[in-house]
């Protein structure tokens, strides 16, 4: 299911004084079974952005293609149910949404929003505990009870539950420990690799950037100012440094190492990528020291 | 929904309007609402009606926003009007059926009723557009003082009165954030017959209050941590201060009241 936006402009409360213009002429397409992240500065219109994206908010002008639904200024508010089941949307911290009595409640709400037999929904709910790393034993406790990253892991399941085609995750890290981090980015890995998910994910960490996806949005002002592999959008430096955006920790480190002379065909992304290359360059007699103690 | 309210918002500017003292304005809105009352006739209206639109127009904000604010009380009025130009005796009757009557006194009284609705919207519409919520609970604080005298915790209403002031934007921002989570897991808000409608409230309504308590014990414990002890012995940083315009401005009301006295019938 690809989702592609054309001439999209979005105006928040037009025809008020108080409007402001939030995203200007963005054209992109977000491939079936992509990993999509979008970066950009606090502001930049991704959260606007990405809300387009299960129709929560209509474009002012342009219009969004969500599979083979067409989203116009106009479209009617009715009969959006069908999107919203395809494209799950995890909000940043989205623990607030949680309100029901029992931790499996809150996960079947979804589901049954969209028709599934409460029976059914229960199941399902049991089953995405594990999937997001829960243990059964939570399923009767309130979520009130649970710890800030429990609670995360319990609304991720929520939407998960309704087992979405497209899975949107709005900065789904902030405020988690490294450890926390790492579980929940793990987590959309292996959705993404083991159920073909398509994931959008907004995120400010640029080494899960350049870990996880396999397809970078970069906005800027409300537009749409690169867009490209990690791979390309991380080699030009000073571009991003220049938008305060910043680039993987390995990219700058690697960075450095090339003005003290080091060579790069490519600037690496990831730490595995750094070493291999920095391997080739250090005189064959020291590596095969290390190799051999 | 909510992006449309445009009741209690603030507009920055600098007109005479934005500078005078928060007391002042206060209790200068509250009285001219008094003084609607006094008008009876076409003249005083006339005179309450230019009177407005001067300061409308000293604001130096555009008549659209007055406007829109009358907007949301469009019905309200309407209803009003009809009522009063349908049931009242007097004068020439034109129309009469039952015990509806079209007559004279019933349409000069509803034009009446429909000018006082208007000028009291506009005025109070021109208080909160050019006055911050902030300010507005400073002058109210103010204004309470007196009654000290019998007890009446002041302080405290008036540091709930600001801290709720300036959480409004936050929780309305945050009602908008948890609708759209739920309803990106398939709940449909304002559908349905009143029950169906009444359900999808829940799934906002206990997120939002779990939410506010569990801010309301931040705050709490920020607002200790950084010294607050109460009421008692704490000085003020933002300090009201009376003009010569705030002189001029109640001098102006003065005089409004004493030709309104004078033309009315």
């Amino acid at each position: 299911m690809d989702i592609t936006f054309k001439n999209v402009a979005f105006t928040y409360q037009a025809g008020t004084p108080f409007e402001s213009q939030a995203l200007h002429d963005i054209d992109l397409t977000i491939a079936d079974h992509s990993f999509t992240a979008i970066i950009g500065h606090t502001g930049s219109g991704k959260s606007t952005l990405v809300q387009h994206l299960n129709a929560l908010l209509k474009p002012t002008s342009g219009t969004v293609t969500i599979g083979d639904r067409v989203i116009t200024p106009t479209t009617n508010n009715k009969n959006l149910k069908p999107i919203r089941k395809k494209v799950g949307m995890v909000f940043q911290f989205p623990e607030n949404q949680l309100f029901e009595e029992t931790v499996v409640k809150d996960i079947a709400f979804g589901p049954m929003n969209f028709g599934v037999a409460a029976e059914d929904a229960t199941k399902t709910a049991q089953r995405m505990l594990d999937l997001v790393g829960l243990p059964q034993e939570l399923s009767d406790r309130s979520p009130f009870d649970l710890s800030g990253g429990q609670m995360r892991r319990v609304a991720i399941a929520g939407v998960l539950a309704m087992e979405p085609e497209v899975l949107i995750l709005d900065e789904p890290t902030a405020g988690l420990d490294p450890v926390g981090r790492r579980d929940i980015m793990g987590m959309v890995e292996r959705l993404h690799r083991e159920q073909q998910l398509t994931v959008i994910l907004i995120t400010h960490h640029m080494e899960d950037v350049a870990n996880y996806a396999d397809h970078v949005i970069v906005m800027e002002h409300g537009t749409v100012v690169k867009v490209g592999a990690p791979r390309a959008v991380f080699q030009d430096v000073n571009w991003l440094q220049e938008r305060q955006l910043g680039v993987p920790e390995t990219a700058e480190f690697a960075t450095a190492l090339q003005k003290r002379g080091f060579k790069f065909s490519q600037i690496p992304l990831t730490e595995a990528e750094l070493a291999d290359a920095l391997l080739d360059q250090l005189p064959g007699e020291a590596v095969h020291q290390q190799h051999d103690e | 929904m909510m992006n449309k309210l445009l009741f209690g918002r603030f507009i920055p500017g600098h007109s005479l309007i934005h500078h005078l003292d928060p007391r002042n304005k206060l209790l200068l809105s509250f009285y001219f609402i008094g003084i609607i009352f006094l008008a009876n006739n076409w003249p005083t209206y006339l005179c309450l009606f230019i009177f407005t639109m001067l300061a409308v127009r000293l604001s130096g904000i555009k008549m659209s926003f007055f406007i829109r604010g009358v907007r949301p009380l469009i019905w309200l009025i309407l209803f009003t009007v009809l009522l009063q130009v349908f049931f009242t005796r007097g004068g020439t009757t034109y129309w009469s059926w039952g015990p509806i009557v079209l007559s004279q006194y019933g349409i000069v009284n509803g034009i009446y009723i429909f000018m006082r609705f208007l000028l009291i919207i506009f005025m109070s519409t021109l208080l909160t557009l050019t006055t911050q919520p902030l300010s507005l609970a400073d002058a109210i604080e103010a204004i309470l003082k007196p009654l000290r005298v019998v007890r009446f915790p002041v302080y405290e209403v008036a540091l709930m009165l600001s801290i709720a002031l300036r959480f409004v934007p936050t929780l309305m921002d945050e009602t908008e954030k948890i609708m759209n989570a739920q309803r990106a897991r398939g709940v449909d808000f304002g559908e349905g017959n009143l029950f169906q409608q009444m359900r999808a409230i829940v799934p906002l309504l206990i997120p939002l209050f779990v939410s506010s308590f569990n801010r309301a014990e931040d705050l709490a414990t920020a607002m200790e941590a950084r010294g607050y002890r109460g009421g008692e012995g704490r000085s003020k940083y933002r300090i009201l201060t009376w003009h010569m315009s705030d002189t001029w401005t109640v001098i102006a009301f003065a005089l409004l009241t004493g030709v309104l006295v004078w033309l009315r019938a």
